[in-house]
């Protein structure tokens, strides 16, 4: 499945499309299929985040996991620094991620 | 320390306001990204995997406490409560708000500092020995220099569009802590027979993916020529630059296409109109300068005896205390690289620490170190017990400067868009096998340093054990490289094999540095086993 994901402008948070709008959570994301390109142009244009881009991803039974490292890590957080992440107090990320 | 004058002050100021007007365009989409991205970079204002990132200019890596209070107070209000220390000595702050970044650089002109030319195709932070004005081992304080070269080559057109960055690095000490011959231009102050300052000159170091160490193009430049040569330097590379080829527009590139005879003959011949032309700034603006880098009023008839009784206490002042050129004084070195730490990470509790340390006990003076930790520069022998307490007491008391555990690692894919791999989780590995005192004492001198990408942000290249994080088929995988020098001894590390996973390359480190016990002669660093050895004996180790 493809994915697409991007910072928000104003803050850079690292968000993903869910059909609708953007999310913080990866689980949110939703296949976009053929049309990641061009909602990404749209939402670029829009002014709502920079940094668009369509990445692979796995469907999973908790939601989708993207397909590289960098994308987990990018879902997820720094890995050396578990507290900042977006699920600080789950003990099973660090496998999610490597 | 300099101060800013009246201008410098404007012009930083000016900087914030039309950056403030930039970003408020972006967000009103009158900017696109393309048309944004090259100002934010200007401003040091990356995007990187979680957010904004901003890189804050530590010039010549000197700051005193107001700074470093004002660093802490940017860390708790804009950011999560920590920063990072670069090897440019710069500050890093990971999770930058856009709609914030003008209010931060404001907040930074109000204590003299700014994020200006700390990214983007410019000259950028100028690096500098880290015990300049305080070790012994130095003709004169090399920091007026860097201070003249900061302010001629900030904002200057011809300089503002360069084919790619260029970085300086200055020294005046026989011992090199500031890398010189891994720059773009490496200065070395020298004194001449007749008394006369002048500068060595290295041109075309560099790391990155082609790792070249800049040879000598001049060895006695006069010190108050030194803008013109520079200017000549940079206007030959701008002239010829491979500006079609982003893997070949560094200088080292030129230089080393050119050759360095063809190259320095083209500096000289550009040189001789620039030195007709007299365009070097006049003396009285140097003598301007360097009145701010007056030594500071050290006592005399100090004690140099300090007391060792706590054995916690002389550990500590074994390691990481260096000579001071006053007598009674002494140089103390803080470690960012506590066991199973983040190399370079310091929370805003501990900058406000180190910046009442510095405050109290070092004429208000600090330093940030290439290698990624922190100096208290000028520290009474006498106060060493109080200051090493305080540290202490801050978690901020480790005892290995230059020990395996010293480890350089750059942000990689934990934080930076461009990595392959992690850096920092290898760094806590090996931090974490070697953690013992007494085994990391018995290894030495050892230069581990790591780099998520080809890069080379960890200084990999001049590691005496380098790393480097690529990505194959999507999974991190690490090459190893010995027999890299960053120092006065300088040499570039070479891969000794097939890569490893992250494991892997910790166990690799541990059978090269088994072989390495093994194989010395009573003495020898690490380093130097290698140069008389080889490389051999430790593939063999490792890979046999
Ligand atoms: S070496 Fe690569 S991964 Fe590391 S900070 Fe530099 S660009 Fe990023």
């Amino acid at each position: 499945m493809k994915l697409l994901l991007g910072n928000d402008l104003k803050t850079g948070a690292v968000v993903w499309w869910t059909g609708r709008d953007w999310s913080l959570h990866v689980e949110d994301a939703m296949d976009v299929g053929e049309h990641g390109e061009t909602i990404a142009r749209a939402e670029e244009a829009a002014c709502r985040v920079a940094g668009a881009a369509v990445i692979d991803a796995e469907p999973g039974e908790a939601g989708p996991r993207p397909a590289h490292i960098k994308d987990r890590i990018r879902a997820l957080g720094p890995t050396v620094r578990p507290d900042l992440t977006l699920k600080p107090a789950d003990p099973s990320v660090g496998s999610w991620v490597i | 320390m300099y101060r800013y004058d009246q201008y410098d002050q404007a012009i930083v100021d000016a900087r914030v306001e039309e950056f403030r007007d930039q970003t408020a365009r972006r967000i009103a989409g009158e900017l696109t990204e393309d048309q944004f991205k090259p100002l934010r970079l200007k401003n040091g204002l990356y995007l990187q995997l979680h957010a904004y990132m901003l890189r804050v200019a530590i010039p010549y890596g000197t700051l005193d406490s107001r700074q470093m209070r004002m660093l802490a107070e940017i860390a708790r209000k804009y950011d999560r409560g920590y920063g990072h220390f670069t090897t440019r000595q710069n500050i890093q702050y990971n999770w930058i708000k856009l709609e914030q970044a003008p209010d931060i650089l404001a907040d930074l002109a109000t204590v003299e500092m700014h994020a200006i030319q700390t990214s983007g195709e410019s000259v950028r932070n100028i690096s500098a020995d880290q015990y300049a004005g305080a070790t012994a081992d130095e003709i004169a304080d090399p920091r007026p220099w860097a201070e003249l070269l900061r302010q001629v080559t900030t904002f200057m057109p011809e300089f503002s569009y360069l084919p790619r960055k260029f970085k300086f690095a200055i020294t005046a000490a026989d011992s090199d802590r500031a890398a010189i011959r891994w720059h773009d231009c490496g200065l070395r102050l020298v004194r001449n027979e007749a008394g006369e300052d002048g500068f060595e000159v290295y041109a075309g170091g560099g790391m990155g993916r082609t790792p070249m160490i800049a040879p000598l193009i001049r060895s006695f430049l006069p010190a108050d020529q030194l803008f013109g040569y520079v200017q000549a330097i940079l206007r030959v590379w701008n002239r010829h630059a491979r500006r079609d080829n982003i893997h070949k527009q560094r200088m080292k590139i030129l230089v080393h296409e050119l050759g360095a005879e063809e190259f320095t003959r083209q500096v000289e011949e550009e040189f001789a109109g620039f030195e007709a032309r007299d365009v070097d700034p006049p003396r009285a603006e140097y003598d301007r300068i360097a009145a701010y880098f007056a030594p500071p009023p050290f006592e005399t008839g100090l004690p140099d005896e300090i007391d060792r009784s706590d054995p916690d206490f002389a550990l500590w002042l074994d390691r990481q205390v260096a000579p001071h050129k006053a007598p009674g004084y002494a140089i103390a070195n803080i470690s960012l690289k506590p066991v199973g730490g983040i190399p370079g990470d310091i929370s805003a509790e501990q900058m406000e620490v180190v910046a009442d340390l510095a405050e109290r006990y070092s004429f208000d003076e600090l330093r940030a170190t290439h290698a990624q930790n922190l100096v208290l520069p000028h520290v009474r022998k006498a106060d060493l017990y109080a200051v090493w307490q305080a540290l202490d007491a801050a978690g901020l008391a480790d005892v290995n400067l230059d020990l395996v555990s010293d480890i350089i690692a750059c942000p990689g894919l934990d934080y930076c868009s461009l990595a392959n791999a992690r850096s920092i989780p290898l760094a806590q590995k090996i931090s974490t096998r070697f953690a013992d005192i007494d085994r990391q004492r018995d290894l030495g001198e050892l230069k581990i340093k790591i780099s998520g990408c080809i890069n080379a942000c960890g200084h990999h290249h001049a590691g005496h054990i380098g790393i480097l994080g690529v990505d194959r088929k999507g999974t991190e995988n690490y090459q190893l490289l010995l027999g890299g020098s960053g120092a006065e001894d300088v040499s570039a590390a070479k891969i000794t094999g097939p890569g490893f996973d992250e494991d892997g390359v910790v166990d690799a480190i541990e059978k090269t540095l088994d072989a390495y016990v093994r194989l010395r002669d009573p003495g020898e660093r690490f380093l130097d086993t290698y140069r008389r050895i080889g490389v051999e004996p430790f593939k063999e180790a490792i890979y046999g």
